[in-house]
């Protein structure tokens, strides 16, 4: 295929509750260490979350900060760490053809909350309501915010996309890349879910919120005892380029995207659809033009929740049915749900297995739910395979989006 | 309230508002907006944070009133007697 039309991936940022860069984050995942703590939640109290621990003000002036979101905050740090990373003479960049693509879960519900808050402790004195809130809660903030800190001028939006939205940001940038809009692109996903009290109370009512005395042992994915989503936040932001203009600057190349797909259940606004997972996943794999058994690892989704993991579990089983050499693992065990973030910080957290052979494990499962018994999954310890090329990575998320991505190592 | 009260809560609030700044050294004769990188923006926070801490209010139309540090002062004392 022409270099033109390949699309690899040559800078990554990230922060996540156990790591601030894809060295740290995979150190930890493959030492199986939680970044899931206790947190003092509004009107809730003690809860278990998963918040990042990032400087905010490594890439950004106070300032702007106070002007901005968590969620800016985040994909400021996360697009920043991830050119930093790609090694890219950014005073040389033509602007104009930069674009910024971020998946996000929600965006607004920390503003709002933070502002209705502050409304009754004045005793509902409307006029104290902010005028930075339509511009802090306008669906592509956070891009926006990426776009104001780096002088880029090409297009910027978010991709509303529930939990999927860390794959989805990819996929846009893989798609405009190709199509010609722009030359490079800052692809991935964020979310600061874990700031606003509504996420937690609205998975409690649900009951769906994870709760340990560990915290630490909270988010328990394919466990018989998990009992629901531990909430974080966290973001990871992907340099994508052209083949063609990485091998022309000489770029370390992390992987290449080589198949993906996007599909709906069209069948529950939560409950999951496996026979939807399955056919999002083959349909990747098809437009990859790959056999089934090419693939050597399925990162879950898992999200801890009880029929979600099961569904998935059968969804995998049933999607890999004819491959002896394909492994699984997941990723929120060791961070709880990144919600937006997840599906392009947990690629990150498997991505350095192209060059350590490795498998991170799944943690936290103690006794494996029956329902949920995967041929080839790899909890709590790593597994060394040698030699690994593809990486599948799924992310669904609410009112049925499922999404799968795939990524392979880099060969000259 | 005296002047220098006054003076200092405005202060108190600019420095929330543009924590990067030096306010340690303002001219109070001179625009505020010469000597800090303040914009429309922010002084629709400093008008916002005078409602808040001190109940203070400031009608649109008063709004240039507070381009100095001086006339800041000149314009809130009353408001605070």
């Amino acid at each position: 295929m022409d270099d033109t039309q390949r699309i690899v991936m040559t800078g990554i940022g990230l922060t996540a509750p156990n790591g601030n860069n894809l060295t740290e984050f995979r150190a930890n995942l493959l030492a199986c260490k939680s970044g899931v703590k206790h947190h003092d939640i509004r009107y809730m109290g003690k809860q278990v979350a998963g918040m990042c621990e990032f400087d905010e003000f490594k890439y950004q002036s106070k300032k702007l900060r106070r002007r901005g979101t968590r969620a800016g905050s985040i994909s400021i740090y996360c697009a920043n760490e991830a050119l930093v990373d790609s090694g890219i003479d950014w005073e040389k960049v033509d602007k104009s053809m930069v674009g910024v693509y971020i998946g996000i879960t929600e965006h607004g519900n920390v503003e709002t909350e933070e502002e209705i808050y502050q409304m009754h402790q004045n005793n509902l004195d409307w006029k104290l309501w902010s005028p930075h809130h339509n511009p802090r809660t306008v669906a592509n903030s956070p891009a926006g915010e990426v776009t104001l800190n780096l002088s880029i001028t090409g297009p910027h939006y978010t991709l509303g996309s529930a939990c999927a939205g860390g794959n989805v940001g990819i996929i846009q940038g893989v798609q405009q890349l190709l199509l010609g809009e722009v030359d490079l692109a800052f692809a991935g996903g964020i979310s600061e879910s874990s700031q606003t009290f509504g996420i937690f109370a609205a998975f409690a009512a649900q009951g769906a919120l994870a709760q340990h005395e560990d915290p630490t042992k909270a988010s328990r994915p394919l466990d018989k005892n998990r009992n629901g989503i531990a909430i974080s936040e966290g973001g990871c932001i992907y340099i994508l380029e052209r083949l063609s203009d990485a091998k022309k600057r000489g770029a370390k190349i992390y992987a290449e995207i080589v198949g993906y797909a996007i599909n709906s259940d069209a069948t529950d606004f939560v409950n999951p659809n496996g026979e939807r997972q399955v056919q999002c996943m083959h349909k990747a794999i098809k437009r990859a033009g790959l056999q089934i058994s090419d693939i050597d690892i399925v990162n879950m989704h898992a999200t801890g929740t009880g029929t979600g993991d099961i569904n998935e579990s059968k969804a995998v089983k049933d999607a890999f049915v004819e491959s002896k050499k394909t492994y699984v693992n997941f990723t929120k065990g060791h961070i709880g749900h990144c919600m937006g973030a997840a599906g392009s910080l947990e690629l990150a957290g498997n991505i350095p297995s192209f060059i350590d052979g490795t498998v991170h494990p799944g943690m936290n499962i103690t006794e494996l739910d029956p329902e949920c018994v995967i041929p080839n999954l790899v909890f709590n310890e790593p597994k060394y395979l040698g030699n690994i090329n593809y990486i599948l990575n799924n992310s669904f998320g609410m009112l049925g989006i499922n999404s799968a991505l795939i990524v392979k190592k880099y060969t000259v | 309230m005296t002047s220098a009260n006054v003076r200092q809560i405005v202060i108190d609030i600019i420095s929330d508002i543009a924590p990067d700044e030096d306010v340690t050294n303002l001219d109070d004769k001179v625009s505020l907006r010469e000597q800090l990188d303040l914009d429309s923006m922010d002084f629709l926070d400093i008008v916002m944070e005078l409602r808040k801490r001190h109940k203070v209010e400031v009608p649109q139309e008063d709004y240039p009133k507070l381009a100095t540090l001086e006339s800041c002062v000149v314009y809130l004392s009353p408001k605070f007697a």
